[in-house]
């Protein structure tokens, strides 16, 4: 069941069995009335989107195939020269892989960290709300002040964990190159991460929370009288009836990690070298020197986002058609 | 019935009921509670740690302790010499003034597509999940470029909209289903008794959809609140700068001033914390559409 059949589905059923208003007969004036009903209504909404979202995809694909001097005037067309330019950076093929990875490992991690955390959290014990409630923190908070925050924490001098580090003994010096993390290329993209991870995993949680509250006891109690094993339940049982929340918990994560900013802009601005940077933070980058190379990052990035979106729902529908 | 069953189905996920007959809790229940408090913490943890270091007096910002050994509140006073209340006073115009567009715009829309069936009802919702789906700053350069071309660079009001149309989509979707649940007939009954279709929204349909609204307004005044991308992009002058543009302000290029950092911080991220635990259950519906029931 995609994200969207199932709104279409909700939608539908709950106009269904009712005349439509269109087809009563009436003068030709107020049919045209009953006609351009649902734009009074509904056009306030589609006029947002169209200023605030659609035209801005116009624009940015135009700015794309524009040459802009670095005071923003347009020096006329570009041709793909904007595209051709910014394949030919050295630092892109890097860029893009390394938005991959990014991507994956932060959206995979954090979906099977969650179904551990949701499992524990689905559990009875004293003080369950108040822990839940800790949980929100990183969700509700702007993720600019977790990712300064994890910035500060990291500091090498003192930042809370390092000398946490130091105290235990992993860390033998601080103020050196070893208790900077964000300063090395090895160590300083794992930490954003996890940092990543961190502020993703409360939604998902609660998006997982959301679907097991949805599976009855009955089933469970089902599976136990046939003998099924706890770890065999959780596979054949629960993760099946997981699935739309699944589905559409790593459809969100895809697009907020994707499109992921503040994060890698706080801690690292991309550095050292571009060893941080993602094709979006490479958009702003370019943003700065050559607003038509980085229209072409922002429409490559586009693309990349609409293809994600359909296979996603291609996939979660033609699975649950197959079943 | 339930009395029989629930040892086996409500605790089926193993036999973890939460308690033994005389009372005290199990091994199972000890361990389980003890990991979430743990993890509790870890996720509250760097938020202790913003508070801890805004609290830190100056003398030790630069002593490896885990606590200081003194706390002070300068940071907290001295804050406003930087000009933060300025800030906060923009953030709270933008978040205040897109949380009130999206009531105004997502309002009739949810109500109309929710009661009506009609041509393009179905164009118009697959737009509005298109919305969702599309985070401004995919769009930056694009909102940059359109805004620059409006002269509205270091407008409040680009960013009212900005805000407000990528938050519409959630407020639409958590506002449809809340009027889809409440029954026709209500709003026929209070129609029956001489209120128009109009006055029947207000009287009858808004009141009772009053917990989606809330819900619709609170995630629209966090997002807006919390928004950074597009404000560090538009908003250029440091006296129009939202609170998250002007913390992030505090990173100078050869020194950080953390305390200062983290006392904004602190101010912004507190508030929010309480407001989302009110609406907390709803959001994630809201978020998913629909699609888990």
């Amino acid at each position: 069941m995609s994200n969207l059949t199932a709104a279409q589905r909700a939608a539908g059923d709950r106009v269904s069995g009712r005349p439509i208003p269109g087809r009563r007969r009436g003068s030709l004036a107020r049919r045209a009335a009953h006609r351009a009903q649902p734009l009074l209504w509904i056009g306030p909404a589609i006029g947002l989107i169209c200023f605030v979202v659609l035209w801005p995809v116009y624009v940015m694909v135009r700015t794309s195939f524009q040459k802009v001097s670095s005071f923003g005037e347009i020096k006329g067309s570009a041709g793909w020269s904007n595209f051709t330019n910014l394949f030919h950076e050295l630092a892109f093929k890097g860029v893009v892989e390394r938005t991959v990875i990014w991507v994956v490992a932060v959206v995979g991690i954090t979906m099977v960290v969650s179904l551990a955390l949701a499992q524990l959290f689905n559990q009875r014990f004293p003080g369950r709300r108040v822990t839940r409630w800790a949980l929100i923190a990183p969700w509700a908070a702007s993720v600019l002040m977790t990712a300064l925050v994890f910035k500060w924490m990291l500091h090498s001098g003192y930042g809370l964990i390092n000398i946490l580090l130091h105290d235990v003994g992993l860390l033998n010096d601080l103020n050196s190159a070893s208790a900077d993390p964000l300063g090395k290329e090895a160590t300083a993209m794992p930490w954003l991460i996890f940092v990543a991870i961190f502020v993703s995993l409360p939604f998902t949680t609660y998006a997982i929370l959301a679907g097991l509250s949805t599976i009855p006891g009955e089933v469970y109690e089902a599976a136990r009288v046939d003998g099924s094993g706890k770890w065999h339940t959780y596979r054949t049982i629960t993760l099946p009836l997981l699935r739309p929340a699944l589905t559409v918990a790593t459809l969100i994560n895809v697009m907020n990690v994707f499109n992921s900013f503040p994060i890698i802009w706080a801690m690292t601005h991309g550095g050292p070298g571009y060893s941080t940077t993602t094709t979006t933070v490479y958009m702003y980058i370019l943003k700065g020197k050559d607003l038509g190379e980085s229209a072409a990052m922002s429409v490559v990035n586009f693309g990349l986002v609409i293809i994600i979106v359909a296979l996603f729902l291609r996939i979660s529908r033609w699975k649950s058609e197959v079943e | 019935m339930t009395a029989i069953s629930a040892p086996t189905s409500v605790a089926t996920r193993s036999a973890r009921r939460p308690r033994k007959q005389n009372g005290r809790p199990t091994w199972k229940t000890v361990v389980l509670a003890l990991s979430a408090y743990v993890i509790a913490f870890l996720f509250i943890f760097p938020y202790l740690d913003m508070m801890l270091t805004s609290l830190r007096p100056t003398s030790e910002l630069q002593t490896p302790t885990i606590l200081p050994h003194h706390y002070s509140w300068s940071s907290y006073t001295s804050l406003w010499k930087t000009g933060l209340g300025t800030n906060l006073k923009i953030t709270l115009l933008i978040a205040g003034g897109a949380t009130l567009l999206v009531l105004l715009v997502a309002t009739p829309a949810a109500y109309f597509t929710a009661r009506n069936k009609f041509r393009g009802r179905m164009a118009f919702l697959i737009l509005v999940l298109i919305t969702q789906m599309f985070q401004p700053t995919a769009l930056l350069v694009g909102i940059y470029r359109q805004f620059v071309g409006f002269h509205m660079l270091n407008s409040v009001w680009a960013m009212i909209l900005v805000n407000a149309g990528f938050n519409m989509a959630f407020a639409v979707w958590i506002l449809n289903a809340y009027f889809g649940s409440i029954p026709r007939e209500l709003e026929e009954a209070a129609m029956v008794e001489g209120s128009g279709r109009i006055g029947a929204l207000f009287r009858v349909t808004l009141p009772l959809a009053a917990p989606g609204v809330v819900t619709a307004l609170v995630f629209t005044f966090i997002a807006a609140w919390n928004e950074f991308v597009i404000a560090l992009t538009l908003m250029t002058t440091p006296n129009k700068q939202p609170l998250t543009v002007a913390i992030n302000g505090f990173l100078g290029a050869y020194s950080i001033d953390w305390q200062h950092m983290f006392a904004a911080s602190v101010i912004a991220t507190i508030p929010v914390i309480i407001l989302f635990a009110v609406i907390e259950r709803k959001v994630v519906s809201g978020l998913t559409a629909g699609s888990i029931k």
